[in-house]
């Protein structure tokens, strides 16, 4: 399955017109410890670039962007209770929400792995 | 008495703006300076962050650990950014007096007492440790704040009184329940470290490779844990730093922990939890102004603050305590039911409490511990309960305590 990258740090996973969104390892390594997570709600409409979730770590609040435009099909209901999922595992058990995408072109702005680790290795 | 998180009134960002903006001062335009043990930090993986002018480790292992590391054992913090300065000359104890609302009267020798730099109409303009000294005194201010309180302090002293900056010395904090017992093997002094009580302070040496190393250790600090800060010169700072780290209670902290500690001890933040905006009393500090002052006036802003004190102030900083794990931060809203009735001026996460909790200004009549109110955040309206601070009891080795 394809996974792609934006430069505000999220990753998404598509599986025909359907995905999984999270955060990258790079930006919870760079958040520090998380403490909550505000997920999106099933069936909200998103565009891309909307702020969809917020991520609070001891030090700050910050917004997730959707990478694309669609519709969300549900929050990781472990994040409840386990926001810390998103630092031991963001790329992984840590996802944040699943979606359906209404313009799978959109993907097409999007940075591959290999491009997204050469974004990251020039911050 | 340091550190920030963010002064922006907005406290969403982007994931983007973490590493720059998250411990950035926005009142100090130049790029950041380094400070003695600048290599030292980054040697022992301490994550840099720009903080009032100067490049300084955020976290080393994560901000959480070294929080409770700290409550439980000992955590050694770089506070190098702050301003040291010693003041003395002629009449020194009168002009400090004309310049502060401390009482320097009944402090002793190696006495520290916390006093506040107040302006005309009596807002704060810094908070600052005063410590008495064979011939003058030792002043501890912000970092942020520095330039402008040395500005002040000659524009307001008069000139047979000397300001030195010791941008010379760096300054240390150990701070926990195990400080003491980590700190004492390494240090010499006339008198014994254990034998300091909380807000004393007192000349030591440390045995430096090339020999001894003067230090001005006082039993003080930041995070509302026993534990002392240790003036030494900065050419030395790297050694002494290797030592104290190298005991077994001993843990690096960096500023977001430090910010955390502070949050919970109930201490408040220059800049965000005090402003020249306030005064003393509804800041909630007016402890430091004691009866004699408070009956003589003769200090900055002394009209202001002892209107205050006699007709109560119009709002008062407050402890909140959040439901749920969403943390409320700086500029948040708090509401009685649907009015606005305050700001919350920090706030984050709790370790120690695994909860959110924040201090606010609200309308006096609703700053009653126990009273229930709103925080507004992002929309999300998050119950919150009004109670006394510290959050987490203060755990000082009191004079006389065991």
């Amino acid at each position: 399955m394809p996974r792609y990258f934006t430069k505000d740090h999220e990753w998404i996973e598509v599986e025909g017109d359907a995905a999984t969104v999270g955060i990258t390892e790079y930006a919870q390594s760079q958040l520090g410890d998380i403490t909550f997570v505000e997920l999106p709600a099933a069936g909200a409409s998103v565009g891309k670039g909307d702020s969809c979730s917020v991520v609070d770590s001891v030090k700050a609040a910050s917004d997730v962007y959707a990478p694309v435009s669609g519709s969300v099909t549900e929050g990781n209901a472990a994040l409840e209770d386990q926001p810390e999922l998103v630092n031991s595992d963001a790329e992984g058990a840590g996802w944040l929400w699943r979606m359906t995408l209404s313009d799978a072109g959109e993907l097409a702005d999007l940075m591959d792995e290999g491009a997204y680790k050469a974004y990251v290795a020039e911050l | 008495m340091v550190p920030s998180l963010r002064a922006e009134s907005t406290f969403v960002s982007d994931l983007n703006d973490i590493p720059a903006n998250d411990f950035e001062d926005p009142e100090v335009p130049s790029g950041p300076l380094e400070l003695p043990l600048d290599a030292w930090h980054r040697a022992r993986g301490g994550r840099m962050v720009d903080f009032a002018g100067y490049a300084m480790p955020v976290q080393y292992e994560g901000i959480i650990a070294e929080h409770v590391w700290t409550r439980t054992s000992a955590g050694l913090f770089d506070v190098s950014h702050m301003g040291q300065l010693y003041i003395s000359g002629e009449g020194v104890e009168a002009a400090l007096e004309a310049a502060l609302p401390i009482d320097l009267s009944t402090l002793p020798l190696g006495g520290v007492r916390y006093s506040l730099l107040l302006d005309e109409t009596g807002g704060i303009l810094d908070d600052l440790m005063v410590t008495r000294w064979g011939t003058g005194f030792y002043l501890v201010v912000n970092g942020a704040t520095k330039w402008d309180d040395i500005a002040h302090l000659r524009e307001i002293l008069p000139d047979a009184v000397t300001i030195n900056h010791l941008d010379d010395s760096a300054l240390l904090a150990l701070q926990g329940p195990k400080a003491a017992e980590a700190l004492a093997p390494l240090v010499r002094g006339e008198q014994a470290l254990e034998d300091l009580s909380f807000m004393r302070g007192a000349a030591f040496t440390f045995a430096g490779k090339l020999g001894d190393v003067d230090a001005w250790i006082s039993r003080s600090g930041y995070t509302g844990e026993d534990g002392f800060e240790i003036s030494i010169p900065a050419g030395k700072a790297a050694e002494i730093a290797d030592q104290i780290a190298a005991q077994p209670q001993v843990r690096l902290v960096g500023l977001g922990a430090r910010d955390s500690l502070r949050l919970e001890a109930g201490l408040p933040l220059y800049g965000h939890d005090m402003t020249a905006d306030n005064e003393p009393v509804e800041a909630g500090l007016a402890f430091g102004i004691n009866k004699r002052r408070r009956a003589e006036g003769g200090f900055p802003g002394a009209e202001r603050v002892i209107e205050a004190l006699m007709e109560g102030p119009a709002r008062r900083r407050i402890g909140l305590s959040i439901e749920g794990r969403m943390a409320a931060r700086e500029g948040a809203v708090v509401l009685l039911g649907d009015n606005p009735v305050g700001t919350v001026t920090s706030g984050g996460f709790s370790p120690s409490l695994e909860r959110p909790i924040a201090m606010a200004y609200v309308e006096s009549a609703h700053a009653a511990p126990g009273t229930s109110l709103f925080i507004d955040v992002r929309g999300r309206k998050l119950s919150a309960t009004v109670v006394p601070m510290p959050f987490v009891p203060h755990r000082y080795h009191r004079k006389g305590a065991a």
